[in-house]
């Protein structure tokens, strides 16, 4: 890794090869209730990354020597399509998918309240349309999204965002190269209200400091993620309400107001404000 | 100090804080100190020293007396397993099913209920180590034919009932429609018309999809009067 | 996991009745699809790609193209591959595990008219005779099932081929193969459109919602190109037809798939 071998992936003024600087997100979007059948779901983008989560359950779990007599299961299916990258993936699932599958598990597992559904299965299926490094914590924002619109209640959501080194920086939210040439990646799943890591990884080579810079970094990130992920919940009713709140009503019977009459003033001219530059939406 | 941080009626997500204090606390809250979250998506409810989330969406869970609609998926020799949208299948045994004693040298469950009915039922029973059990063997119980089946959240079942069944007695008023309302969100409706039963379907969905709001039952009862 | 799917007799009443007033559960008439849209180059990472939306049922295709060997019988032609999977993330009634027959079927199917149209110019695809041809991979993810995936998958196949771009090549010495930044569109040579019917009682339906699909006992798909060619047929499930029900319904679904394909090239144009 030495020497010459060594890819710059940012520039002397701190750029990184996308234009980012190294404490910036990619563009995030969340959209609910994308798959009908299912109980919950989200779709995220987040840079090139497209990921589905959707959630079933809690339903019966089949056989039933597998169910757990206190609590229900959650079983996460993380699966990456055919054309998802570059190389043709194989559809059978890989040894990397269970893994994965396994970590999300278990991090959800952490924060819902499984006690509520003793002998049930909570499935989440996570299907990546377009990968481009971070998936797994893109993966995870997502089930979190999909599981609180499925009504599984929950002591918070989860917020992912793998953070890494980069030619002896740490930055934030790795994108495929990144990932690929860089010198670490740790991925991190953190809840904001309950300042819990659910999910945690490192890949790399990083001194005790630098592994602090980078948690700290992806706690940092986790909380922006939070809010994106929160005003998409609620989007989803406060828009109905703005909605009905401006629908024409059927005439009421009732007389017209009389307004009493008012003096008009005489408003002074007013010189037209200049409208300030519009700031880039960076979301 | 106690103190609530949120207002009546707004949507709150997993993990808000909703007070601080001391309170009786119902669905959808759990306290951690001397603080109360939300753990769902919902809207919370100040009751003076009751606060509560009410859902917005889940599954339905079975509570005893409830009256549900159900869809028989397994027929057994004295029993049968039915499908009540609930995270667990429920169980009808034979000797619950109807108000004669069931003989089973005699009697066959599947000319009772076969695979496939809908049926009007009532949990009788229900905690957390075994499946629910229901009941059909009471007046007004049993098999639903005709009509029309749909389901919707589970949550919205009381608005669509309304306040002693004011919302409920209006839609089956102005649309000239029978219809039974299940707790775990089925509904049944027949009308004598086609057009009437599928009014009455749509404001249900409408009622389904503005449960969150105010002034709901105005604009149903508007959307009901200006459609005769 | 996998429930079984259990259709009441109030609702398969409440289906045939219609039927016999000419109408279905949602309004439709007997030979009308639901809304279609298509959306293409979605996956920037798949040479191709086309999500669709015929009603509630959505699925995506991916087409990806590696250099490979062909067929020792087609020595200079591309290679073509079709694969489906109904992932349970698409229905409650659904099972995860390897492709089930309903997805094999699924697969070959799209497989049949896009092959036997002869849609995409194979033998464009050979590079190195009997060395070296471009193999295109056709993978279906269903994401959501509310009946017709046959008809929804030919679409968005079609779709995602035709906006399929793949490297252009070099040739270099000794058979070496240098594949270039440039891109090139696959070229198209006919449009396929599939029109699924399904029977129920004595009624012909098409694009049948998952409802609908579980009250019928028989279908039958067939694939026509732009010339009103008939490029591929199956019949399915457990029921059967009359000579003369094939024949009208031949008839009758080439009239519905030029409504079709209006919609594909529609999506296409844009």
């Amino acid at each position: 890794m030495a020497g010459d071998g060594i890819v710059q992936l940012i520039d002397e003024k701190g750029k990184r090869l996308d234009g980012r600087s190294v404490d910036e997100l990619r563009p995030i979007e969340i959209k609910i209730g994308v798959i009908e059948n299912a109980d919950g779901s989200a779709e995220i983008r987040m840079g090139k990354n497209i990921i589905i989560a959707a959630v079933y359950g809690p339903r019966e779990l089949h056989p039933k020597h597998r169910a757990l007599p206190n609590e229900a299961l959650i079983q996460c299916f993380y699966r990456m399509s055919t054309f998802s990258v570059n190389d043709r993936k194989s559809p059978a699932p890989s040894r990397r998918e269970k893994e994965i599958s396994m970590v999300i598990s278990s991090a959800l597992t952490s924060v819902v309240l499984t006690e509520k559904f003793p002998r049930t299965t909570i499935d989440v299926y996570l299907q990546v349309l377009q990968a481009d490094g971070g998936t797994r914590c893109a993966s995870l924002t997502a089930a979190s999204v999909a599981l609180a619109d499925a009504g599984v209640p929950m002591r918070g959501l989860i917020s992912s965002v793998a953070t890494g080194l980069v030619n002896d920086k740490v930055i934030l939210d790795l994108y495929d190269i990144e990932d690929q040439k860089g010198s670490g990646d740790v991925p991190i799943g953190y809840s904001p209200i309950l300042d819990e890591v659910s999910l945690i990884q490192l890949d790399g080579v990083f001194t005790v400091d630098q592994f602090v810079e980078a948690l700290n970094l992806g706690v940092k990130g986790a909380n922006e993620i939070y809010e994106i992920q929160k005003k998409a919940l609620k989007q989803k009713y406060t828009s109905i309400r703005a909605e009905v709140a401006v629908e024409p009503k059927v005439e009421p019977k009732e007389e017209p107001k009389i307004e009493p009459k008012v003096e008009s003033k005489v408003e002074p001219k007013e010189e037209p404000k200049e409208e300030p530059p519009k700031k880039e939406q960076s979301e | 100090m106690s103190k609530i941080v949120v207002e009546n009626h707004e949507i709150v997500i997993p993990g808000d804080l909703i007070a601080e204090g001391e309170y009786r606390y119902g669905e959808g809250v759990v306290k951690r100190g001397k603080e109360y979250y939300s753990t769902l998506v919902g809207l919370f409810q100040d009751k003076g020293d009751f606060i509560q989330v009410k859902a917005l969406k889940g599954k339905y869970i079975p509570r005893p007396g409830d009256l549900v609609i159900g869809k028989i998926i397994e027929v057994g020799l004295t029993s049968w397993i039915v499908n009540i949208g609930a995270p667990y299948s429920a169980i009808l045994i034979a000797n619950n099913a109807t108000e004669k004693r069931f003989d089973p040298v005699k009697d066959d469950t599947r000319r009772i209920f076969d695979v496939g009915d809908i049926i009007l039922t009532k949990i009788a029973s229900f905690d957390r180590t075994r499946d629910p059990s229901i009941l059909t063997n009471e007046r007004g119980l049993g098999k639903l034919r005709g009509g029309r089946l749909i389901e919707i959240e589970a949550a919205h079942i009381p608005r669509v009932i309304g306040k002693k069944g004011t919302m409920i007695n209006m839609v089956k008023r102005l649309t000239r429609t029978q219809i039974i309302t299940g707790q775990n969100g089925r509904i049944w409706v027949q009308g004598k018309k086609v057009e009437d039963e599928l009014k009455a379907i749509e404001v249900i969905r409408k009622i389904e999809l503005e449960a969150h709001t105010q002034g709901l039952t105005d604009r149903i009862r508007d959307m009901l009067s200006n459609s005769q | 996991m996998g429930e079984k799917y259990i259709l009441s007799e109030i609702e398969k009443d409440y289906i045939i009745s219609l039927l016999e007033q000419n109408k279905r559960i949602d309004g439709r008439g007997l030979d009308q699809f639901r809304d279609i849209k298509i959306e293409t180059d979605l996956v920037q990472k798949a040479e191709g790609s086309a999500v669709i939306e015929v009603g509630k049922t959505k699925l995506i295709v991916g087409v990806k193209a590696t250099l490979g060997s062909p067929f020792p019988d087609t020595p200079d032609t591309g290679v073509i591959t079709t694969s489906a999977e109904l992932s349970p993330i698409a229905s409650p009634f659904f099972e995860s595990g390897p492709p089930s027959e309903a997805a094999i079927e699924l697969a070959r199917v799209t497989d049949r008219a896009i092959r036997e149209s002869h849609c995409i110019d194979l033998p464009k695809l050979c590079v190195i005779p009997g060395k070296s041809v471009w193999i295109l991979f056709i993978d279906f993810y269903i994401l959501n099932h509310d009946g017709n995936l046959f008809d929804a998958a030919t679409l968005a196949a079609i779709a995602a081929l035709a906006t399929t771009k793949i490297p252009k090549v070099k040739l270099l010495e000794d058979e070496e193969v240098e594949i270039l930044e440039e891109l090139e569109p696959l070229t198209i040579k006919h449009y396929p459109v599939s029109v699924t019917n399904y029977k129920i009682g004595k009624f012909h339906i098409v694009d049948a919602n998952q409802k609908e699909d579980r009250v019928s006992d028989t279908r039958i798909t067939f694939g026509f190109d732009e010339e009103d060619h008939v490029v591929s047929l199956q019949k399915g499930k457990k029921g059967v037809y009359s000579p003369k029900e094939i024949e009208q319904l031949v008839k009758d679904s080439l009239k519905v798939s030029k409504n079709l394909r209006k919609e594909l090239m529609k999506a296409l144009s844009k």
